[in-house]
């Protein structure tokens, strides 16, 4: 954050009036380039890259709890190694880059009908931020003593103490560095959606224009914006405690017979801390997902999407909530117990909303016209994950029964099933929908089936037994879960089948990344607008998007996203740029 | 972490009153064709530029929100010894006062088109900024000698925390304050220069609110101030 | 068409999971089967609301699938459904809520009759600290900690001295009494956690928490530490034995005070 002074704020004036910077090299074009587009794919591969190591590190935790004793190179230091680097390259590196600095910096200036982000220059230094955050990260790997292992909430005092995996050594001080290089060049990136959004929409584009796509990305970044300073003060705060010996957090500790040092610090200090940030981040992965299903499921199924302005106002007010309900991760951190009070009820009101957008989902089914296409059945497989996930969040939101089943595998199941599995197939979904408009082909129909079925099936079987795991009492991150008394034979069976299914998941993920290649160049020739879309970045003269992604006029909008299936209309969809007035009954009966 | 949700409030204020103004109400199913007040409806008047370091403002006041949510939860904490707050402070508070008028007679000077003054107020807001930084380190060196060491004790580490973090975003701010200068011999363009210029104010005042209010946290005075508001509540 | 009959099938073969599985919590052996009454009327409500809206789903699939002249519907919203569905949410969630924040005012209140037991995690062990025939504990800091006094307690108040400690030993409750546990930490953070309790609580170092229930049924239960504690997280196990009265006494009677136990410590340096 300290990086980004005002003049780096200043745009070139040029922006305004719509001129762009013309990149006159290879270099400028293609790896130093300032359009948002070449910008979002660099996000989104350096995004998948590090998932594919965060995907590996699954497996080798899968290998050791499906099959307990059996892999020796796994021992407990490198078992919490993996858990560490997976949950948070997978949180920030993977979710929060790719739908924000991916689909944001693809999506955001094509559908609200701009040339280009408006701080382009920004933006650019954003990502090569954000690389370097990836590479202090992986070197983390390579470093004395290996990555942290503290578990991704990093919770001190454990986290930088020699107990810890890296707590002493260069582990955690590289993760610090990493997540602090991360929250600057995220909010260089974010202050360009947020702006663009603001300032740069086209004639006509009035905010309840907007596909839900550019809602959820828009909420999403804003909170963004205000959650990851709490993180970056965190992690000053420990980068201190670690490296300088101060005691923001280290209370006076016995290690191993040794008086430490450290005296006073708050543990519970740094969890509050971390929390303000860590639940909105929830819901920075959440938001962007919702807006992008929205929209695959009302082009899919030929129909506006039911209750627009109800999806609006539950995408503010879910991200406005979200803010009073972080120390719901905390019932039994030992904060004071009048707390559970409070955010157990703020919990659950978070639900209504969250549950409207679930109902306006399923309704715009209703009487639809439905294509089967892979976006749309990720889309449905969205839903029934996202489902499930949310209802047992109930179960962990509501403050006394999240008492028995906090730190079990209960927990695991349900922040994998919401946060994990639900996001990442309205990714695929969302790939396979704007694939076309990114390369002017489509992906391997075939390949996409494939991969589909075995990566919504495969990921339901490992994530909704995991929960009856966890009502065992199993508690999450241990090394050998044969250790406890509540674990049965048949249990540690289960466990062997969960890891199978994760490698079959995993597998499938391969087939993916072979289509995304393959299809480059032998996928069938899209055209501008496969699906039959409204949406402005469909209208677009060439595919793919030419810098300044509109020719030679920006387009003027003229109605609202959804005009699918109007009554009186020639087509089943109305482009939004498209004039004129179409429809016989616009009011409902 | 109650300043930061009144902070967040006061944000979320502003974007309630955004919002109301842009017909969140309305359906948009049955407007069709440009509507006719659109005018408005499509973005701020403000220079982009500007609507960019807003927010980049909230951002910054975000964190240092959060700094002091930190430092008051620490307080409460048995081990906090507050240190004496060295003499040189009131004098460094001067001198970025100083700043923030030079940057604001600059930018009225920008309006005005008149260059010399654009540029004798730019030069003094960089040499005063510098010597604010040089008054902060020479406050360090004082509380260092006094043994007031950072790990001694958490009211001393979060002295050196925030008034360091502090002092970065005016380095930061120099670098910028640098460009602009420079820009303001090699014959910018006016505009270009007037909006520099009035983006570099923007930011000064902004820190320098910034330093009056951790200023008044560090002296102790934010929190007796709570107290009082905390006592006439109950 | 694939994906209807799917649908229903994760929903049947969810409910028959939910049904015939073995896998189910273990047998609770406190006074807490007030939240896993909870646990059970959030499964029901949950339950049938996944099923509801999982098999909506898969109607409108198979119903309005794409065929050759189809038109979709057009029906940008409904208020008075959506307002509808609203409040229906809002009563299933108060349903949860209500029951849910009651057991809690249970969990968080201590009855006054409650015997005290201090629970001390380090890494990787728990010890136990039971309050002599004064009733009181002693006051205690991480700051006396040493090789003769492992768990801290203050030798220069009164209270202390009788107090019985457990080190790195199986702890014994009487059953039937409700017991209160202050949970301190001396190094890093750990929960105290025995699934057939359900209760479970964080302990950090430099503060004491807490949490009560009264154990229901004589027998050997494992503690289990659940949170992150490095690296021998997983094989910090305990024992809680629940006794009968009278062989809760004999046990007691074995064990020996702070005093008894830094005494011949004091002599032994002395030589």
């Amino acid at each position: 954050m300290v990086d980004v002074t005002p003049a780096d704020a200043v745009p070139p004036a040029e922006v305004a009036e719509m001129e762009l910077y013309h990149p006159h090299s290879w270099w400028t074009k293609y790896v130093f380039s300032q359009d948002a587009k070449v910008i979002a794919i660099q996000y989104s591969a350096t995004a998948t890259a590090i998932g594919l190591v965060a995907l590996v590190l699954s497996w080798l935790m899968r290998l050791q709890l499906g099959f307990p004793g059996t892999f020796d190179f796994i021992s407990p230091e490198a078992y919490y190694q993996f858990i560490t680097m997976h949950g948070m390259i997978m949180v920030i590196y993977l979710l929060t880059a790719l739908f924000l600095g991916g689909f944001g910096n693809y999506l955001i200036p094509l559908m609200v009908g701009a040339r280009d982000m408006v701080f382009p220059y920004v933006n650019m230094l954003s990502y090569w931020i954000y690389l370097l955050a990836v590479l202090v990260l992986a070197s983390s790997f390579f470093a004395p003593g290996g990555p942290t292992g503290a578990g991704w909430t990093l919770y001190p005092p454990q986290a930088i103490m020699s107990g810890t995996p890296g707590g002493q050594d260069w582990g955690i001080i590289l993760m610090l560095v990493s997540l602090i290089l991360f929250i600057i060049g995220f909010t260089m990136g974010g202050l360009n959606y947020v702006v663009t959004v603001l300032q740069a929409r086209t004639r006509g584009m009035t905010l309840m224009r907007l596909p839900l796509t550019v809602w959820g990305i828009f909420t999403a970044t804003i909170m963004a914006l205000l959650a990851f300073p709490a993180l970056f003060v965190a992690c000053v705060m420990m980068l201190f405690d670690r490296a300088l010996g101060t005691s923001f957090f280290m209370p006076a500790i016995v290690e191993m017979g040794e008086q430490l040092q450290h005296g006073g610090g708050s543990p519970i200090l740094f969890q509050h801390l971390f929390w303000f940030f860590g639940h909105p981040e929830v819901y920075i992965v959440a938001l962007p997902a919702f807006g992008i299903v929205s929209d695959l499921i009302s082009t899919h199924a030929r129909k506006n999407i039911f209750g627009y302005r109800m999806m609006v106002w539950a995408i503010v007010g879910i991200g406005a909530l979200s803010f009073v309900v972080w120390a719901h991760h905390m019932y039994v951190s030992g904060m004071h117990p009048y707390f559970g009070f409070f955010f157990a009820t703020t919990t659950l009101i978070i639900a209504v909303p969250t549950a409207i957008k679930v109902y306006n989902w399923v309704l715009t089914l209703w009487r639809g016209d439905i294509h089967l296409t892979v976006p749309m059945l990720f889309a449905l497989a969205f839903i029934v994950t996202f489902v499930n996930g949310g209802l047992t969040g109930l179960f962990l939101g509501n403050v006394v029964v999240d008492v028995p089943l906090s730190d079990t595998m209960f927990v695991v199941a349900h922040f994998h099933m919401v946060m994990g599995v639900a996001p990442i197939l309205v990714i695929f979904g969302a790939i396979y929908h704007w694939y076309p408009k990114v390369t002017g082909r489509m992906l391997n129909e075939a390949m996409g089936q494939f991969h589909f079925w075995v990566t919504f099936l495969g990921a339901y079987l490992i994530f909704f037994p995991m929960h009856y795991i966890g009502l065992m009492g199993v508690p999450r991150r241990y090394h050998e879960l044969t250790a406890t008394t509540v674990m049965t034979e048949s249990a540690n069976d289960l466990n062997a089948f969960i890891s199978i299914m994760a490698f079959l998941v995993g597998f499938a993920q391969i087939v993916f990344l072979f289509n995304l290649i393959w299809s480059i160049r032998h996928g069938r020739e899209a055209g501008g607008n496969p699906w039959r879309a409204t949406t402005l970045e469909w209208q677009t003269p060439e595919t793919p998007p030419a810098h300044g992604n509109f020719g030679k006029e920006l387009p003027i909008v003229y109605r609202w996203a959804y005009d699918y299936s109007v009554p009186g209309a020639k087509e089943d969809f109305i482009p939004q740029n498209m004039p004129g007035s179409f429809g016989t009954s616009r009011e409902p009966a | 972490m109650s300043v930061i949700l009144v902070f967040l409030l006061v944000i979320a204020g502003f974007a309630g009153w955004w919002l109301s103004h842009q017909r969140l109400m309305a359906k948009p199913w049955l407007e069709q064709g440009l509507i006719g007040d659109t005018i408005g409806l499509e973005g701020s008047a403000l220079p982009t530029a500007k609507i960019g370091l807003g927010v980049f403002l909230a951002v910054v006041g975000c964190l240092f929100a959060l700094f002091t949510s930190a430092y008051f939860m620490r307080m409460a904490l048995s081990d906090w010894q507050a240190l004496p707050l060295p003499r040189v402070l009131w004098f460094n508070t001067g001198v970025l006062v100083l700043s923030s008028i030079a940057l604001q007679c600059a930018s009225v000077a920008a309006r005005r088109g008149e260059i010399d003054a654009v540029r004798l107020g730019l030069v003094t807001a960089g040499l005063t900024a510098l010597a604010f930084l040089v008054g902060q380190l020479v406050a360090w060196r004082e509380l260092t000698a006094g043994g007031y060491l950072l790990t001694a004790n958490p009211a001393n580490s979060f002295f050196y925390l925030i008034t360091g973090m502090h002092g970065l975003h005016i380095l930061g701010g120099l670098v910028g304050l640098g460009r602009t200068t420079a820009g303001a011999w090699n014959g910018t363009r006016p505009e270009r220069l007037r909006l520099g210029v009035e983006l570099c104010a923007m930011y000064w005042h902004f820190l320098l609110f910034v330093w009056l209010a951790i200023f008044a946290l560090l002296a102790g005075w934010a929190a007796s101030f709570i107290e009082i508001c905390r006592q006439l509540l109950t | 068409m694939a994906i209807a009959l799917v649908l229903v099938l994760v929903v049947v073969g969810s409910v028959l999971f939910h049904f015939l599985s073995p896998w189910w919590w273990t047998p609770i052996a406190s006074n807490w089967d007030y939240i896993d009454n909870t646990i059970i009327i959030t499964f029901w409500i949950t339950g049938v609301v996944f099923a509801a809206v999982v098999l909506f789903m898969a109607y409108c699939v198979f119903r309005f699938r794409h065929r050759e002249g189809n038109q979709a519907a057009y029906e940008p919203e409904n208020k008075r459904l959506e307002w509808w569905l609203t409040i229906v949410t809002a009563i299933g969630v108060t349903a949860m809520l209500v029951p849910g924040l009651f057991v809690w005012n249970q969990f968080v209140s201590v009855p006054s009759d409650a015997t005290v037991v201090e629970v001390v995690g380090q890494q990787w062990q728990w010890s136990f600290r039971l309050p002599g025939k004064d009733g009181k504990l002693g006051m205690s800091d991480t700051r006396n900690v040493s090789p003769e006094n492992p768990l801290g307690v203050n030798a220069s108040d009164a209270n202390g001295q009788d107090d019985v400690v457990v080190e790195a030993a199986d702890l014994h409750l009487p059953v039937g009494k409700p017991v209160k546990m202050l949970l301190r930490s001396i190094d890093v953070l750990h929960d105290f956690y025995v699934p057939e309790f359900r209760a479970k609580m964080d302990m950090i170092p430099g503060s004491v928490t807490y949490f009560w229930f009264t154990p229901t049924k004589t027998g050997t239960f494992q503690v289990l530490c659940a949170e992150l504690c490095g690296q021998g997280h997983p094989l910090m196990n305990g024992v809680v034995m629940v006794d009968t009265p009278e062989d809760y006494l004999a046990w007691l009677g074995e064990q020996q005070t702070f005093a008894q136990l830094s005494a011949p410590q004091q002599v032994g340096s002395a030589e």
